[in-house]
């Protein structure tokens, strides 16, 4: 309870209660999104932990090389992106016009990331697999795990990237202020975030 | 506190007042309106079933022609299904839980606050008409080739995942409800992003939370369980989608036949859809009721004049029930083949949530205990809810645990229960808040005479309808079984009668609260602003409110909302707007 509360507590005076965590209303539904997002997250880490334990024909088919050297690769491109995007963030809050250049480089990083993930999936239905395939013969819902989770991750991104490119051109012509800039940021933390647990728990447990 | 960007001026065209508006004060009446419609579909159904089960061989007039599944009126067990998928999906998703959360929260939580609309009106917009578009498309069901689903509101895996071969319905109609369900979720994320923002960000000058009244503490308790709840559901949903189009198996294992076809299935697990499911559900229920919750406690003190008892308690009870709605889920899968260690797990924090429901009751009881106690339909309406919420949650400490639930598991034992406890204690929240802030709403009084008649011909009724189930239940009748004339269940049919007869009375009545609605909207009473001496912003606002609730001022609040039974002053109550000092000790 704040000071100011327990003070009016005795003076009943009328005075305006303190935001909670101190945030503008924008901000905090970013971040009550974020909750609910962790939460379809989290039901679908789940749904794959279910059903990989009920699988005693669970197939682990990522090598090295290819898969997982490249999930690095996306992964160091992720997080470089979220150290651009704090970058963006503060130029934008300290008014400095390279704001624009730290989002656009966190567009490209987003962007590079989609690419890599597509590649890495037409290589994978190339060898035949599918949400209800397993060309190793093994459970299909390795098919059916791998796509839903990526694609749910990789559907965030991609709007992600859609929304820093809308608010970065507004932002631009001055249409929209700092504040957006850091909520979109506070997005795209998440996203990346998300992608922390996705390539330990989707990748690095499948590997050979 | 109250920020700029929540006004906006007041719209002209007669689409931005009424179909596609910003005012939350028009969103919520379109959200009761939804229900209104919605519950009247829903209690359609329940009749044709409640007919059916009364007088299996008889034909139902007219039956036939609207629906082709019924060939020649008679109901055939498929049908009996579907009509029940039907009446529980539209009842548990577009009455409990739009009318008294989206509804009443809509219209009454922006002015119980202060404010002069919700912190995001466009969110709160396309809300509505996102859950309206669900409404559409689950009703759609009824109108594709062989009908609406037969999974019921739970939608069961494997039935409700391996398509066309479990069943007529199971087709089109499925995959409909799936796609409006997952519809509904988004809509009710928006919904409660928009109502917790509001209640922290949007309260007026004084009104700290220590102020809110309680009706807003449980629309604010409701939006934070919903978040979660509904987020969880979704994917449930797209999952369940995936393996219904694109060949998934998430929910279906191997080597299942149905309708003598190996489905072409593996690996998946129907337990884990009870799992997801229910983990939305069961904060479902709660969503569903916490609202009344709310709405009672709200109502109480204006009708006894008393202040509420332990008000801090009761919303630390909502509270408590919020938490731990999250942990009981695994109760409706005592008989799942579940691992009977996680039964007794699950048995636990269900018989603990049971402590803060009770603790909120009494606190009911309390105040009611010596006070002069108002008789009008409101106060009616509240005693009813906790007539029928105790009611109903007693039979809830039998099913609660694994060893007397696996002898009532899946009985009219259960129907009674959770009819009682979550839909007509519900529906009672509903009607006391809708008669108490009518005159709000619309600027007339309800008809008192007309309330108070279809409140005692409503409660007989539901009590005769919902009673009889429990000992149905303990007799051994399963539930969704179409007809009960086979066997030692056909001694059951007179009391499945006097049900139908019961049922169709409570419908009846019903029909005294559709005319006094419509007639009060036009010909009733002028109501003042203030007609039930109550305390809360929303009395200080001309019935109706203007746009911007206030008349362009901001209200400043130096009370909580308990301040009844004031003794040595003219009226026996302080506003909350009152700046005069709280007496030393209220009245007892």
């Amino acid at each position: 309870m704040s000071h100011a509360e327990v003070s009016m507590e005795h003076v009943h005076g009328a005075v305006t209660e303190e935001r909670p965590f101190g945030v503008s209303s924008k901000k905090l539904v970013m971040w009550l999104f974020i909750i609910a997002d962790a939460a379809t997250f989290g039901a679908i880490l789940f749904a794959y932990g279910y059903v990989r334990v009920g699988s005693p024909d669970w197939t682990k088919p990522f090598e090295f090389f290819p898969t997982i050297l490249n999930g690095i690769v996306m992964t160091i491109v992720l997080l470089t992106s979220s150290l651009t995007m704090m970058g963006a963030v503060r130029a934008a809050s300290a008014g400095r016009p390279t704001a624009i250049r730290w989002l656009g480089a966190t567009i490209l990083l987003g962007t590079a990331f989609v690419v890599l993930h597509l590649r890495e999936w037409s290589l994978m239905i190339r060898e035949g697999w599918s949400p209800s395939r397993n060309p190793l013969g093994g459970s299909p819902l390795f098919g059916a795990t791998f796509f839903g989770i990526t694609g749910l991750s990789l559907l965030h991104i991609v709007a992600g990237v859609i929304a820093l490119a809308v608010v970065t051109l507004l932002y631009r012509r001055g249409r929209l202020d700092a504040s957006y800039i850091e909520t979109t940021g506070l997005y795209w933390h998440f996203v990346d975030l998300v992608w922390i647990f996705v390539f330990p728990l989707v990748y690095l447990l499948n590997a050979r | 506190m109250t920020s700029p960007h929540s006004s906006h001026a007041a719209p002209q065209s007669f689409w931005r007042k009424y179909v596609f508006s910003l005012d939350h004060k028009v969103i919520g009446r379109q959200y009761l309106d939804l229900s209104l419609v919605a519950v009247t579909t829903g209690m359609i159904l329940s009749w044709l079933m409640r007919l059916h089960l009364a007088w299996p061989t008889r034909a139902i007039p007219f039956l036939g022609v609207l629906s082709p599944e019924a060939t020649g009126g008679i109901i055939t067990p498929e049908y009996y299904l579907s009509l029940m998928t039907m009446h529980g999906t539209i009842m548990v998703f577009f009455v409990l839980t739009t009318a008294p959360f989206a509804g009443f929260g809509n219209f009454i939580l922006p002015i119980q606050i202060g404010a002069e609309d919700m912190a995001f009106p466009h969110f709160n917009m396309m809300s509505f008409w996102v859950t309206f578009v669900a409404f559409i498309v689950l009703v759609s069901a009824f109108f594709v080739p062989e009908g609406p689903p037969l999974a019921g509101w739970t939608a069961y895996a494997p039935l409700s995942a391996v398509g066309k071969d479990s069943g007529p319905g199971e087709g089109w109609g499925q995959t409909l409800w799936v796609i409006s369900i997952a519809i509904f979720c988004i809509g009710q994320l928006i919904g409660s992003l928009n109502f917790i923002a509001t209640t922290l960000d949007l309260r007026t000058k004084g009104m700290t939370l220590a102020r809110m009244p309680y009706s807003t503490w449980a629309w604010f308790i409701t939006s934070v369980i919903g978040l979660i709840a509904f987020s969880v559901l979704f994917p449930a949903c797209i999952l369940l989608l995936l393996d219904r189009v694109a060949g998934t198996s998430f929910f279906i294992p191997a080597g299942l036949v149905i309708s003598d076809r190996l489905q072409p299935h593996s690996g998946g697990s129907p337990l884990l859809w009870q799992h997801l499911f229910w983990f939305f559900g069961h904060p479902e229920v709660y969503i569903a009721i916490l609202p009344g919750f709310g709405i009672v406690s709200h109502i109480l003190p204006a009708v006894t004049r008393k202040p509420l008892l332990g008000p801090r308690v009761l919303i630390a009870c909502m509270i408590a029930i919020g938490f731990l709605s999250y942990t009981v889920w695994g109760h409706h899968m005592f008989m799942s083949g579940m691992n009977p260690l996680s039964a007794t797990l699950f048995s636990v924090p269900t018989l603990i949530i049971t402590i803060p429901a009770a603790i909120a009751t009494l606190l009911w009881i309390g105040t009611l205990y010596g006070s002069k106690l108002r008789f009008n339909t409101p106060a009616l309406f509240c005693l009813g809810f906790i007539s029928v919420f105790v009611s109903g949650g007693l039979s809830g400490f039998f099913l609660a645990q694994p060893a007397i639930d696996s002898y009532l598991h899946g009985t009219y034992f259960v129907v009674g229960h959770f009819h009682f406890v979550m839909g007509v204690a519900a529906m009672f929240a509903i009607f006391a808040g809708l008669y108490f802030w009518f005159p709000k709403m619309f600027g007339r009084m309800m008809n008192e005479t007309l309330g108070k008649w279809h409140f005692i011909l409503t409660f007989i009724g539901v009590y005769c309808i919902f009673m009889p189930m429990h000992y149905l239940g303990l007799a051994g009748n399963v539930r969704r079984y179409s007809t009960f004339t086979v066997d030692y269940m056909k001694g059951s049919i007179p009391l499945h009668r006097f049900i139908t007869v019961a049922a169709l009375f409570t419908g009846a009545a019903q029909l005294i609260f559709f005319y006094n609605l419509f007639r009060s909207r036009f010909r009733g009473e002028i109501a003042p602003a203030n007609p039930w001496q109550a305390t809360s912003l929303e009395w200080t606002t001309s019935s109706p409110p203007p746009h911007d609730n206030f008349g362009g001022h901001h209200p400043v609040v130096y009370h909580g909302p308990n301040e009844y039974g004031v003794a040595g002053r003219e009226g026996d109550y302080i506003m909350q707007t009152s700046p005069e000092p709280e007496p030393v000790a209220a009245a007892s």
